[in-house]
């Protein structure tokens, strides 16, 4: 059920297949920069909350101003973000993910 | 009160009972760690939820919102955005790669003792900080909901508090656990959106009307709805804009290293199921702080800010005097009686949820990691693993109870910012460099834990949270020479810092088992098993 019944070699076989390199470089080329960009983008709503507030302040509809706006923008692009996640770990990583999963559980057998 | 006491006991009863009942389903240790990793996506994704908003976020957060105005607001946000830290990098590639608890993952590829030792005494740091903070206010809250004023009384509470979380815990195992998440994330949402609904309600569903009257109702005006009424006031000068950074750095790099949440995803069967209560979870905590967000400006509005300084001067009690005011509005006393104590009782569910989740966090890591790993170097079978868990559970709960008492009536508040703190500087570095670093090693993960947990701490220490302020818990003292009361932003980045340092430093590196776990986090290949009964 664990490692064990792995010989380490397996694994190693597996990192150097072309097919597992484009599976790591599938997910490190869209969750790297998107974390990066999450993270500026609520950085930069911290910053202006501090420093910016006669900006944060204005009004654009009635009484809810640009930092209300900023704020609900947050919650927006998070689950926007994390939508758009699933959907991209569903099409183009869990079918090769899938596949070499069960090529390493045949092999074991 | 005695509505919500009967409410409460409602409550207390049913979980019980799903209690003892999972206790008949736990039979091996991924039972009683892990709840069998049967426990469907949207179920824990509920259960996320109802980990993750303690009373601090319900009560807290409505109130900072009903006091300080649109100040609350940034910790919700913080709160929420922190979990694509979670769905982006941590929560499936760890679902794949480890067991029970977060040093699995942490000592995969490395000397195990040492880095199993960190981890576990990190977990253990992170846990009893975060639970010690909710049993304390678990004790003031209930003297403001239930007018109990009498200290021998409340420390019944706690006691009470403590044996009912030390029953979930030791009897339930993570199944029951799981199981009294799920009801209490299922009550706080139904019992938020209630009152929110009827709060909109009276403001003809108008945002802008609602708004303009809590500003008018605070005194402060037009300030009330922009940022810098708690956070970084122009009084505070540069230090006080720094603490804001400092405190979103925390809150938004925190929750994906906080031990109780990251042994949430072991109890689903595969790592797909991971992403979706994640998916679910972000879907219900996010919807959850739209609805403080009402509940707040609501509070400032119908309650006002005079009404409910005068109830709790930390704005605690804002939520539930909503709850009673606009009942009484709408459907006269009675209907005010009902829904306060309905808002109440759910408050309690809310404590009850997650200081179970803590107590489990840190009596699996003591068990699984220092017991059976350091002390007994992995011959420990697994019935004396869960024994000295349950063992654990029950010594960690009785000491939390004792502690809970002793700090009663402490500004204590600062654990939770520190908890928050240590996770993001010792736990989350350590945790993404073994992902995500080939290079990561034995010496850069003890590196990485023990420099920021101890910069965070040592920063806290002299910090004015502790010493030489008005609020400090040492108001007499003053060795407080850090000016910032959130140390996040010194010790996240030395938490990172020592971790590479640590890893340059050493020779040791171990292609094979980083060939492993990275092959096992990104396919799933040997990813632990659901058990099947």
């Amino acid at each position: 059920m664990t490692t064990r019944e792995h010989d380490s070699s397996v694994y190693e076989q597996v990192q150097a297949s072309s097919e597992f390199q484009e599976l790591r470089r599938r997910f490190r080329a869209w969750t790297f920069p998107m974390t990066a960009a999450f993270l500026a983008w609520y950085l930069l709503y911290v910053v202006l909350s501090g420093w910016a507030r006669d900006f944060m302040g204005i009004k654009v509809l009635g009484n809810i101003n640009i930092a209300l706006i900023f704020g609900l923008l947050q919650f927006v692009s998070t689950f926007w973000i994390a939508w758009a996640y699933a959907r991209h770990m569903e099409k183009k990583l869990d079918p090769i993910s899938d596949k070499l999963r069960h090529e390493v559980e045949e092999k074991a057998k | 009160m005695t509505l919500s006491a009967v409410l409460f006991l409602v409550f207390v009863v049913a979980t019980l009972g799903i209690t003892f009942w999972a206790s008949r389903q736990t039979k091996t240790a991924a039972d009683y760690y892990a709840g069998g990793r049967s426990f469907t996506g949207f179920q824990n994704g509920l259960a996320i939820g109802g980990d993750y908003m303690s009373a601090a976020s319900f009560l807290g957060i409505a109130g900072i919102i009903a006091l300080s105005g649109y100040d609350g607001f940034l910790y919700s946000i913080g709160f929420l955005v922190a979990w694509l830290v979670a769905l982006l990098l941590v929560a499936e590639l760890m679902r794949n790669s480890g067991k029970f608890t977060m040093a699995d993952v942490l000592a995969f590829r490395m000397s195990p003792r040492p880095v199993r030792t960190a981890a576990g005494v990190s977990t253990i740091v992170v846990s009893i900080f975060y639970l010690l903070a909710q049993m304390v206010g678990a004790g003031a809250l209930v003297g403001l909901l239930l007018g109990v004023t009498d200290p021998a009384q409340k420390n019944l509470v706690i006691v009470g508090v403590g044996v009912l979380m030390i029953i979930y815990v030791v009897v339930g195992g993570m199944k029951g656990t799981t199981w009294v998440q799920i009801v209490k994330a299922v009550l706080l949402m139904g019992g938020a959106a209630l009152v929110t609904l009827l709060v909109l309600g009276k403001f003809g569903f108008n945002l802008s009307a609602l708004l303009g009257d809590a500003a008018t109702q605070s005194g402060k005006g037009e300030a009330f709805l922009k940022p810098g009424q708690k956070y970084g006031t122009e009084a505070q000068g540069l230090a006080g804009k720094l603490d804001l950074i400092s405190l979103g750095l925390a809150l938004v790099l925190g929750t994906a290293g906080l031990p109780h949440i990251l042994i949430r995803f072991y109890t689903v069967p595969t790592a797909k199921d991971a992403r979706k209560s994640v998916l679910w979870g972000i879907g219900i905590i996010g919807t959850f702080y739209l609805l403080t967000l009402v509940l707040g400006f609501g509070a400032a509005a119908v309650v006002g800010t005079k009404a409910i300084t005068a109830g709790d001067k930390a704005g605690n009690t804002a939520a539930p005097m909503l709850a009673q005011q606009i009942g009484e509005d709408i459907f006269g006393p009675i209907g005010g009686t009902i829904l306060l104590a309905l808002i109440g009782a759910v408050a309690f569910a809310t404590i009850l949820a997650v200081v179970a989740g803590l107590t489990l966090a840190s009596s699996s890591s003591f068990a699984h990691d220092l017991y059976a790993h350091v002390f007994r170097r992995g011959t420990a079978s697994e019935r004396q693993e869960v024994v000295v868990a349950k063992v654990s559970a029950f010594v960690i709960g009785a000491a939390s109870i004792g502690l809970g008492i002793l700090a009663q009536g402490q500004n204590v508040a600062f654990l939770v910012a520190l908890a928050f703190a240590v996770a993001a500087s010792g736990n989350l570095p350590a945790i993404l460099y073994s992902l995500f670093w080939k290079r990561f090693n034995t010496v850069g993960a003890v590196s990485a834990i023990y420099g920021g947990l101890v910069s965070a701490l040592i920063l806290v220490i002299f910090s004015p949270v502790v010493s030489g302020s008005a609020t400090a818990l040492f108001k007499d003292a003053n060795f407080a020479w850090f000016p910032l009361s959130n140390p996040g932003l010194i010790s996240i980045p030395v938490g990172f810092f020592c971790g590479w340092l640590g890893t340059v430093l050493s020779k040791e590196y171990n292609a094979a088992k980083y060939a492993e776990i990275e092959v096992r986090s990104l396919t799933g290949v040997g990813a632990e098993q659901a058990v099947k009964h």
